[in-house]
C-alpha cells in the first residue's frame, strides 16, 4: 500500500515539475535532436577534403550527445568510417567512437561487432591503436558480460603481433583490463582465450620496445588490482627487467617485484651463483633496495617508497639497510654512530678531539668485502644521503613505517634520522621529526642523541620548532641528566623565542608526567631551595619559572614524596597556576590542604563509566516522557539539558556527546514550547508577540541543526537523519507561521510546494532509514502525501500542524566518538591596551593563530571573520597552506589577516572570529547517497536545493584595538 | 683487429699529474694535462717526448679533454700548448674555462714571483692557451671532426668537473675524471646513463675506502662550531680557496640561517671572492636545494659571510675564519693561527689531509709546543679538531659508476698500485670485465668488436626480417644476402641483385650424397618405404613421390637404384643445392640411420 501511495506522490510530483519553465526549455532541446544526426550525416557527406569532414567532426566533437541518439551516430560514423580514406579522419571517428560510448546510460554492446569489424580491414597503425583504445571503453561499460570481454580480449591477443608499439601497447592495456580475473571463467569459454592472460603478457616482458615493456608489466599490475593471482614463475622474469635500460620499466618492475613479494613472501628462492636459498620476501627487498641506488631518481622514489610497505622482510636484512660496512684502506672501520655509542657506554663524554679518533681498526680479508652485491648492504644510508630530497623523504617514510613495526630496528635507525635533522631542506628535516616522533614510544633516547635532537631547539622556523616540542612530549629520556638538559634548552628557547611559550609549557607538562623519578632529585636545583636558608621568591610572571613548575606539578602528580621539597610560595604559587592554567598544572593531593576541585578527582579513570551511564539514563528518562503532561516535558527537558551541559564542561571525553544531545533536546524543548504557543487558537493578526516567539524558535531550530550536522566530527548518517527530520519540523513550523500571520494565499503556494519538495527529498535521501522512523512526523506526513498534494495550502497547513502535534519524539542514537569542532584564537590575545596604528588606506597584517580541534576538512571550511566597529564585516579565506596537522584531529591556523579601513578619530577594537562554512548541498547526507540513484534526481532537483551555505562562529571572538590613521600629506 | 690503445702519461697508478692518452679508432684524444705538486723540476710536468717524437703535437692530437679546474688535472696546459706547441682543439665546461685561468695565474705567481723560477709559463701564454679553449655544456654533442664526438656528464667533486665520453663510430671511452657519488652542500651526484662504452677510465683515489654518511661529519662539524661560538671563543678553519671551502660556507651560512646565529664569519683572500662570483654565476651546476631556492636567494650570495681584514683577528667576541692556506703552512691562516693558539676558547678545524712537516700536521698529530720561524715557541691551547671533507667516490661509489655505464674494460688511474690492486680484483668478481691499472708510460691495449656499418637495401631487409618470428633489437638476426665492398662501402644486397651488378652467371652447387641401405626389396617399394618414412617424421615440409620413382623433400631429390653388385642393397642418391644445406645434411643422416624395420 505503502508502496503505490509513493507512485502516486511521484506521479503527482513530476506532473507539478513538469509546469516548469526549465523543463520546457529541456524539452525543446530534445526536439532539435534527432536532427542533430542527420546534420553530422550531412555534414560529412558534404565535405569535399579530409581537412574539411575533420574540420566537422572536430566541430562535433565539442557538443554532448543525448543518450538516445548516441546509437544512431555512431551508425553514421561507422558508415563514413569505412568511405574514408585518410587515416587521420578514420583516427578522429575511432576517438569519437570512443567518446560516445562513454556517454551516462549508454550500453555499448550494441555497437561492439561494428567496432571489432572495423579492425579487420584497418591498415594505419594509428587508427588501428585508436580503435583498440575504443573497444577498451566499451569493454569497461560492459562489467557483467564475461563472454564480450573474452571476445574483446581475443582481438586483442590477434593484434598483439602488430609492428607498432603503439598497437601492441594498447593491446596490453586492453588485456589487462578486460583479462579474465577468474580461473574457471576462462576455461569454460571459447578455446582461444582460454590461454592464459598471464602467459600472454609476460611474453611480452621481453619486448623489443621499451614502452610495450612497460605496458606489459603495467598490464600486469592492473590483473592483479582486479584480483587475479599473479604467478610466482613471473618473479625470475620480473627480476630480469630491474637491469632494463629504461627508466619507465624498471620503475613499473619495482613495483610489479614489490607485489610479487606480498603474494608469495614465504616461498623460497635461490640465490643464484651459490647454493643457498633465500625467503623471496627477503630477495625481493634486497632487490628492491639495491634499486635505491638506481642512475634515475624517478626509480629511486619509487623504490624507496616501496620499501617501508615490506614489513615481513626478516629483521637480519633490515638491520643491514643501516649499514654501509664502512673500511678505510681495507680495514674495517666504525661509524660515528658506533663511535658515539661507544664513548657513551664508556662514560667518557667528549667526541673526536683526537686526530685519528676514527682510525680505522682490525684489517678485512679482502674477498669477504662485496662492494655493490651486497644487497640491502646500507640502502638506507644511500636513500637518505640522495641528491633528490624526494627520494630523501621517501626513505624518511620508509623508515617510518618499518620502525613503527619492529622495535629493533627503530632503535637502529635512531640515529639516522637525527643524522637528518640536518638536512638542507625544511621539509626533509620536519618529517623526519614526524617520523620520530611516530616512533618514539618504541624507543628511549640516549644522552648524546638527545644532545643532537634538542640542538635544533634553535631552528628559526616556527614548525621545526613546534614539531619537535611535540616529539619531546612523547620521548623517553633515560637520566636525569637528560631532563635537566632538556629543560635548560627549553629555557634557553624560550628566551630566544618568546611566542613558544604555550608549546613549551605543555611540552614540559608531558615531560614531567612521564619522567616523575627522574624529576625528584632535580627538584631542589630546579626550585633553588636550601635547607638553612630562605631563597627569595621568583617572579610568578616569568614564564621560564612557570615553565620550571609546570614540570615539577606534573610530576609531582604520581611522586607523593615531591611536595615535601615545595617551600611555601611554591604552593601559593601552585594555587594560582591551578586556577589560571589549568590546563596544564594538574591537581595534586597536597599535604594539610584540600583539593582544589572536589568535582575533578584526580583519578578520572574509574569514574569515566559512571559518568557516561548518567548520560545514558537521563537521555532514557528524556525520550519516555510521552506519558508525562506538557509542563512535565518542558520542566524534565530543561533539568536534562542543564545537566548535560553540566556534565560536558566536566568531563572533557564526553563534552562532544553531552553538547550534541544537549542540542538536540533544546531543540525539541523549542519545538514543544513553540507549539504550547496559544496563537493557534486565535486568529493570526492579534497576537503577533507570540508569533515573534514562535517564528524566532523555528529559526533558533534551523541555526542549531546546521550546527548539529556540521560542527560535530563522527557523526554517522542515522544522526544526520534525525538532524534532517528536525530541521524538517523547524520548516514546517516556520510554514504554518507564516500561514497564520499572512494573508492572502498566493505566497503560501509558493512555499508549500517548496515544502513538499523538500519532504520528497527527504525520503529520497533516507529512504533505507524511513522504517527506523515509526510514528515520527515524516512517517505521518508521507502517509497524508496524496491528500497534501492535491489540497489547497490552508489545508496543508492545517494538516501539518495536526501532524507536528501528534508525531512523536525521536530517539537519537547515540555514535561511538562525537567530537565538537573547537577553535581557539591563541594570537591575537586580545589583552593589548597599544592600539595597532596604519596609515588609513594601506593595508596592516594582523597575525592570527589559532588551533582548531576536530574541524574537518579545515582547509575548505575554516574562515576568518573581522567585523569592524561601524557592522562592517569582512570574511577571510586563510590560504590551505596556512593548516598544519600537528596531530590527529589537531589543527593549527598560522595566518595574517589584512586589515584596512578609512581613517578614525580614535582607536577602536574589532572583532576577529573564525567561522566554520557550511553547505547543505555537501553535507553528510548527499554524500552517503548510493551514486546511481544520486545522478537520476540530479537534474530533477530544484537548484533552491542545492546551495543552503552558511557559517557557524565557532570560536570566541577577540578584540583587536586598531587605529587608522589619517594619511600625512 | 681494432682497439683501444691507451697511454698514461702521468696518473697511472699515482696521484697528480693526471695525463692519459688515448688512440681510438686511429684518433688521438689528450685526456687532462696535470701537473705534479710534490716536484719543482721538470718532473712537475708530464713527459710529452712521448708524443712529440713522432711530429708535432697539433699532428698527432685530434683534441685536448681537460676534465676539471684542479691544477693536477690542468696545471701543465699552458706549458703544453704554448711551450711545447700544442694548437689544436682544447675542451672543457664552462665553469671550468671560467674558473682555470685564475689557478693557473695563482699557480703561476707563486713560482715565478715567488719562489723566483724561470724559465716558466708566463701571464700572456696562459691567455693564449685559453683563447683555444672550447667551451662544452653538459650532455652536449661535440662534433670534433667528422668521425670523433664528445660528450660531457656530470661529475660533482668541483663546480664544473665533467665526466667525457670520446666515441669515434661505434667505439667509445669514458673518462670520469675526479667525481663525487654522493651529493653534498653545493654540488650534486655524479651521473651518467647506460651508455655501455669499451672501456671506462675511472679515478681510484678511494679504493679501498667506504666512507660513512656525510651527515654525521657535518653534523659534527657544526656542532663543534656552534659550542666554541656559544662559549665566545673563536674558530679557525684553514682551507684552499677553492672546492671545499664553498661547501662549507654553504653550510655554516645555512646553519647560522637557520639558528638565528649573530657571531660574524669571515673568508679571507681575494682569490676566494672570484671565484665566488663564479659559483653565483652557475647555478645549474651546483645541486638541487641551491638550483631550485636561487630565485629567491642565491645561496652564494652570503648574509652572514664577509670579506676577511688582517684587523678582525684582534676583535673581542667569537668569529669564525675560513683562511688560506689549508695546510698552515703559511700564510694568513698561519698569521691567524699564531694570534689564536694561545688561548683554550679558541678552535682550529683542519677540513683536510695535512702533508707532513706543515704545522697543520704538527697540531693534528698532537703537538703541543710549536717551533715557529726565530727560535719562538708557541704553546699551543686551543682545541685542534679534524674533520674529512672528501668530494671523491669511495669504493662503493666507484661500483656504483660501473654499474650505471656497464663498460665492457674498465681502467683504473689516478689512485694508489696497492689499493688499485684491491677494486681491479673486485671489480673484475662483480661485473666480469677485464680490468687494467697501467703504470706511468705503459700502454694498455684492449681489443674491441667495431661494428662496420653496412648499407642494405629496403627489399631485402623486408623479405629478410619477415622470415622468423619479430625482430629484437637487442639480439643480433642472421640474414642471407651478399656483402658487396665497392669504393670503400658496404653494401648487402640479394643474391641476384648482386650477380646483375657484377655481371657473373649464376652457377649452382649441388651436393650430392650416396646412402647404402640393406633392402631385398624392389627399388620402388624401398622408394615408397623411404618415402613413408619421411613422410612420418617430416611433417612441417612437403614431401612428394614422383611419378619417376624419385622423392622430393622441398628441392631436395632423392633417388634410389639397385648396386649393382648386390642386389640386397639399395643406394640412395640425394642430392641437394648448397642453399638447402641445412636440411640436406639433416636428410642424409637420416638416412643413413636406416629405415625403421617394421614393415607393413
Amino acid at each position: 500500500m505503502a508502496a503505490h501511495l509513493k507512485k502516486r506522490v511521484y506521479e503527482e510530483f513530476t506532473k507539478v515539475v513538469q509546469q516548469q519553465h526549465e523543463d520546457l526549455s529541456t524539452k525543446k532541446l530534445r526536439l532539435t535532436k534527432p536532427s542533430k544526426s542527420a546534420a553530422l550525416h550531412v555534414d560529412l557527406c558534404k565535405a569535399t577534403s579530409p581537412a574539411d569532414a575533420l574540420q566537422y567532426l572536430l566541430q562535433f566533437a565539442r557538443k554532448p550527445v543525448e543518450v538516445e541518439s548516441v546509437e544512431g551516430v555512431v551508425r553514421i560514423l561507422l558508415e563514413h568510417y569505412y568511405k574514408e580514406n585518410d587515416a587521420s579522419v578514420r583516427l578522429k571517428i575511432a576517438s569519437l567512437l570512443g567518446l560516445l560510448s562513454k556517454t551516462a546510460g549508454f550500453s555499448p554492446d550494441c555497437i561492439m561487432d561494428d567496432a571489432i569489424n572495423t579492425l579487420q580491414n584497418e591498415k594505419s597503425h594509428q587508427v588501428l591503436a585508436q580503435l583498440l583504445d575504443t573497444l577498451l571503453v566499451i569493454g569497461t561499460k560492459l562489467p557483467e558480460n564475461p563472454s564480450v570481454r573474452m571476445r574483446l580480449v581475443e582481438v586483442a591477443c590477434k593484434h598483439l603481433t602488430d609492428s607498432s608499439h603503439g598497437v601492441r601497447n594498447k593491446c596490453l592495456q586492453l588485456i589487462g583490463c578486460l583479462g579474465p580475473v577468474e580461473k574457471g571463467v576462462a576455461k569454460e569459454a571459447e578455446s582461444q582465450a582460454a590461454k592464459d592472460v598471464q602467459k600472454i603478457i609476460s611474453d611480452h616482458f621481453n619486448d623489443q620496445d621499451p614502452r610495450v615493456r612497460t605496458a606489459a608489466i603495467k598490464a600486469m599490475l592492473q590483473l592483479h588490482e582486479r584480483g587475479l593471482k599473479l604467478q610466482q614463475a613471473i618473479y625470475s622474469q620480473a627480476c630480469k627487467l630491474l637491469a632494463d635500460d629504461y627508466e619507465q620499466v624498471r620503475s613499473a618492475a619495482v613495483q610489479l617485484i614489490w607485489v610479487l613479494s606480498q603474494l608469495y613472501p614465504e616461498s623460497i628462492v635461490p640465490i643464484p651463483s651459490s647454493n643457498e636459498e633465500i625467503r623471496l620476501v627477503d630477495d625481493a627487498f634486497g632487490k628492491i633496495c639495491h634499486m635505491v641506488s638506481d642512475g634515475s631518481w624517478v626509480v629511486r622514489v619509487q623504490a624507496a617508497k616501496l620499501l617501508g610497505s615490506m614489513q615481513q622482510v626478516s629483521s637480519h636484512f633490515l638491520e643491514q639497510t643501516l649499514d654501509k660496512k664502512l673500511m678505510s684502506d681495507l680495514r674495517r672501520k666504525r661509524t660515528a654512530h658506533e663511535r658515539a655509542k661507544e664513548l657513551y657506554s664508556s662514560g667518557e663524554f667528549s667526541s673526536g678531539r683526537k686526530w685519528g679518533d676514527d682510525a680505522p681498526k682490525e684489517e678485512i680479508d679482502t674477498g669477504a668485502v662485496n662492494l655493490i652485491e651486497s644487497g640491502a648492504c646500507g640502502a638506507f644510508v644511500h636513500g637518505l644521503e640522495d641528491e633528490m630530497y624526494e627520494v630523501r623523504i621517501a626513505a624518511v617514510e620508509a623508515l617510518c613505517m618499518l620502525a613503527q613495526s619492529s622495535p629493533s630496528f627503530a632503535e637502529k635507525c635512531l640515529d639516522f634520522l637525527v643524522d637528518m635533522f640536518n638536512d638542507e631542506i625544511e621539509e626533509v628535516r620536519l618529517q623526519s621529526i614526524h617520523t620520530m616522533r611516530k616512533i618514539s614510544n618504541n624507543i628511549t633516547l640516549r644522552e648524546d642523541q638527545l644532545d643532537t635532537l634538542l640542538a635544533v631547539l634553535e631552528d628559526s622556523s616556527r614548525d621545526i620548532r613546534e614539531a619537535l616540542h611535540e616529539l619531546l612530549c612523547c620521548t623517553n629520556v633515560s637520566t636525569k641528566e637528560g631532563i635537566h638538559l632538556a629543560l635548560v634548552e627549553l629555557l634557553k628557547n624560550l628566551t630566544k623565542y618568546p611566542t613558544d611559550r604555550e608549546s613549551i609549557w605543555k611540552c614540559l607538562k608531558f615531560l614531567g608526567s612521564r619522567h616523575p623519578t627522574l624529576v625528584l632529585p632535580l627538584v631542589p636545583e630546579l626550585l633553588s631551595t636550601h635547607p638553612f636558608f630562605d631563597t627569595p621568591e621568583p617572579d610568578m610572571d616569568d614564564p621560564a619559572y612557570i615553565a620550571v613548575l609546570v614540570l615539577i606539578f606534573n610530576a609531582a602528580k604520581s611522586c607523593p614524596t615531591m611536595p615535601a621539597l615545595f617551600s611555601d610560595h611554591t604552593f601559593r604559587h601552585y594555587a594560582y597556576l591551578r586556577d589560571s592554567l589549568s590546563h596544564l598544572v594538574p591537581p595534586l593531593r597536597l599535604p594539610g590542604r584540600k583539593l582544589v576541585s572536589s568535582v575533578v578527582s584526580p583519578s578520572i579513570t574509574p569514574h569515566e563509566d559512571p559518568s557516561q551511564q548518567f548520560l545514558h539514563q537521563s537521555l532514557e528518562r528524556v525520550y519516555n516522557f510521552q506519558h508525562l503532561d506538557p509542563q512535565g516535558i518542558q520542566e524534565l527537558l530543561e533539568f536534562t539539558i542543564r545537566d548535560l551541559q553540566r556534565l560536558g564542561e566536566l568531563q572533557s571525553e564526553l563534552a562532544g556527546m553531552a553538547d550534541f544531545t544537549a542540542t538536540y533536546l533544546q531543540c525539541q524543548l523549542l519545538l514543544i514550547k513553540a507549539l504550547q504557543e496559544k496563537l493557534w487558537n486565535v486568529a493570526a493578526p492579534l497576537y503577533l508577540k507570540q508569533n515573534a516567539l514562535a517564528s524566532a524558535a523555528a529559526k533558533q531550530i534551523l541555526e542549531e541543526t546546521y550546527k548539529m550536522e556540521f560542527m560535530y566530527s563522527g557523526v554517522e548518517s542515522r544522526q544526520v537523519v534525525i538532524i534532517h527530520h528536525m530541521r524538517l519540523q523547524a520548516k514546517a513550523l516556520q510554514l504554518i507561521v507564516t500561514a497564520r500571520t499572512t494573508r492572502g494565499v498566493e505566497p503560501l503556494f509558493g512555499m508549500c510546494e517548496k515544502f513538499l519538495q523538500e519532504v520528497d527529498s527527504f525520503q529520497r535521501c533516507f529512504i533505507s532509514e524511513l522504517p527506523h522512523m515509526q510514528g515520527s512526523f515524516v512517517d505521518k506526513l508521507l502517509d497524508l502525501m496524496p491528500r497534501l498534494v492535491t489540497s489547497k495550502p490552508l489545508e496543508v497547513v492545517k494538516i501539518l500542524q495536526t501532524t507536528l502535534r501528534q508525531s512523536t519524539f525521536l530517539h537519537l542514537p547515540l555514535p561511538e566518538q562525537l567530537h565538537r569542532a573547537t577553535a581557539n584564537i591563541i594570537e591575537p590575545t586580545g589583552e593589548s591596551d597599544n592600539p595597532l596604528r596604519f596609515t588609513s588606506g594601506l593595508v596592516v597584517a594582523l597575525d592570527i593563530d589559532a588551533t582548531l580541534e576536530h574541524v574537518q576538512d579545515p582547509q575548505g571550511t575554516v574562515k576568518v571573520q573581522v567585523l569592524y566597529p561601524d557592522g562592517q564585516a569582512q570574511l577571510i579565506h586563510p590560504k590551505p597552506a596556512d593548516f598544519r596537522n600537528p596531530g590527529p584531529g589537531r589543527h593549527r591556523l598560522i595566518t595574517q589577516v589584512y586589515l584596512s579601513h578609512t581613517a578614525w578619530t580614535e582607536p577602536c577594537q574589532i572583532e576577529v572570529r573564525l567561522l566554520l562554512a557550511y553547505n547543505s548541498n555537501k553535507s553528510k547526507a548527499s554524500t552517503r547517497i548510493p551514486k546511481s540513484t544520486w545522478s537520476e534526481s540530479l537534474e530533477a532537483l530544484p537548484p533552491s536545493e542545492n546551495g543552503i551555505e552558511g557559517t557557524i562562529p565557532f570560536s570566541k571572538p577577540v578584540k583587536v584595538y586598531i587605529m587608522p590613521k589619517p594619511a600625512r600629506r | 683487429v681494432s682497439g683501444v690503445f691507451c697511454w698514461g702519461a702521468g696518473a697511472g697508478q699515482d696521484v697528480g699529474r693526471s695525463c692519459i692518452l688515448v688512440s681510438i679508432a686511429g684518433k688521438n684524444v689528450m685526456l687532462d694535462c696535470g701537473m705534479h705538486m710534490g716536484y719543482n723540476d721538470d718532473r712537475r710536468f708530464p713527459d710529452f717526448s712521448y708524443i712529440t717524437q713522432n711530429g708535432r703535437l697539433t699532428d698527432f692530437l685530434d683534441c685536448v679533454i681537460i676534465s676539471h679546474f684542479h691544477l693536477d688535472h690542468c696545471g701543465a696546459l699552458p706549458y703544453f700548448s704554448e711551450m711545447v706547441g700544442y694548437d689544436g682543439p682544447i675542451y672543457m665546461t664552462h665553469p671550468t674555462k671560467a674558473i682555470c685561468p685564475i689557478l693557473l695565474e695563482d699557480y703561476r705567481k707563486i713560482t715565478v714571483d715567488k719562489k723566483g723560477e724561470t724559465n716558466f709559463f708566463t701571464s700572456q701564454m696562459i691567455k693564449d692557451c685559453m683563447k683555444k679553449v672550447v667551451a662544452v655544456h653538459l650532455h652536449q654533442t661535440v662534433q670534433v671532426d667528422e668521425e670523433l664526438e664528445i660528450k660531457a656528464y656530470y661529475a660533482g667533486h668541483v663546480l664544473g668537473a665533467a665526466m667525457f665520453q670520446i666515441k669515434v663510430g661505434c667505439e667509445s671511452v669514458v673518462y670520469t675524471g675526479d667525481y663525487n657519488m654522493t651529493p653534498d652542500r653545493h654540488l650534486g651526484a655524479a651521473w651518467i646513463d647506460k651508455c655501455r662504452p669499451d672501456l671506462l677510465i675511472t679515478e681510484s683515489t678511494y679504493a679501498t675506502t667506504i666512507r660513512d654518511s656525510k651527515r654525521c661529519r657535518e653534523r659534527d662539524f657544526l656542532k663543534k662550531v656552534h659550542e666554541t661560538v656559544e662559549r665566545g671563543g673563536k674558530v679557525l678553519i684553514p682551507v684552499f680557496a677553492l672546492g671545499r671551502a664553498q661547501e662549507l660556507c654553504i653550510l655554516l651560512e645555512t646553519f647560522w640561517e637557520r639558528m638565528n646565529l649573530k657571531a660574524p664569519i669571515y673568508f679571507s683572500t681575494g682569490l676566494t671572492e672570484k671565484a665566488n662570483h663564479y659559483y653565483k654565476l652557475f647555478i645549474t651546476w651546483t645541486n638541487q636545494k641551491i638550483r631550485k631556492t636561487f630565485v629567491q636567494r642565491n645561496m652564494f650570495e652570503f648574509k652572514h659571510i664577509k670579506a676577511f681584514d688582517r684587523a678582525f683577528a684582534d676583535n673581542p667576541g667569537p668569529m669564525v675564519v675560513f683562511a688560506t692556506p689549508g695546510m698552515l703552512h703559511a700564510g694568513q691562516s698561519l698569521q691567524i693561527f699564531r694570534k689564536w693558539a694561545g688561548n683554550e676558547k679558541n678552535m682550529v678545524i683542519m677540513p683536510g689531509y695535512c702533508v707532513q712537516g706543515t704545522v697543520g700536521h704538527k697540531i693534528l698529530s698532537g703537538q703541543r709546543k710549536l717551533e715557529m720561524e726565530g727560535r719562538q715557541i708557541l704553546e699551543v691551547k686551543m682545541q685542534v679538531e679534524y674533520m674529512s671533507f672528501s668530494a671523491h667516490a669511495d669504493a662503493k661509489g666507484i661500483m656504483q659508476l660501473i654499474r650505471q655505464a656497464e663498460p665492457r674494460n674498465v681502467l683504473l688511474v689516478h689512485g694508489e698500485a696497492k689499493k688499485m690492486e684491491f677494486l681491479k680484483q673486485k671489480i673484475e668478481q662483480e661485473f666480469h670485465v677485464s680490468c687494467y691499472m697501467p703504470a706511468n708510460g705503459e700502454t694498455t691495449t684492449i681489443l674491441t668488436n667495431p661494428c662496420i656499418p653496412v648499407d642494405i637495401s629496403l627489399g631485402l631487409l623486408k623479405r629478410e626480417t619477415a622470415i622468423g618470428p619479430l625482430p629484437d633489437a637487442k639480439k643480433p638476426k642472421l640474414m642471407h644476402g651478399t656483402l658487396l665492398m665497392k669504393d670503400n662501402s658496404f653494401r648487402l644486397v640479394s643474391p641476384e641483385q648482386a650477380l646483375k651488378e657484377l655481371g657473373l652467371a649464376e652457377h649452382q652447387l649441388r651436393f650430392t650424397c650416396r646412402v647404402h641401405i640393406q633392402d631385398p626389396r624392389k627399388e620402388h617399394e624401398t622408394v615408397l618405404r623411404v618415402y613413408n618414412h619421411l613422410k612420418g617424421i617430416l611433417k612441417d615440409y612437403s614431401v612428394q613421390h614422383l611419378p619417376d620413382g624419385s622423392i622430393t623433400v622441398e628441392s631436395i631429390l632423392i633417388q634410389a637404384t639397385a648396386h649393382s653388385e648386390d642386389q640386397g642393397t639399395k643406394v640412395l642418391l640425394v642430392s641437394w643445392t648448397y642453399q638447402d644445406e641445412e636440411l640436406g645434411s639433416y636428410l642424409t643422416s637420416l638416412l643413413k640411420k636406416g629405415l625403421p624395420q617394421s614393415t607393413p
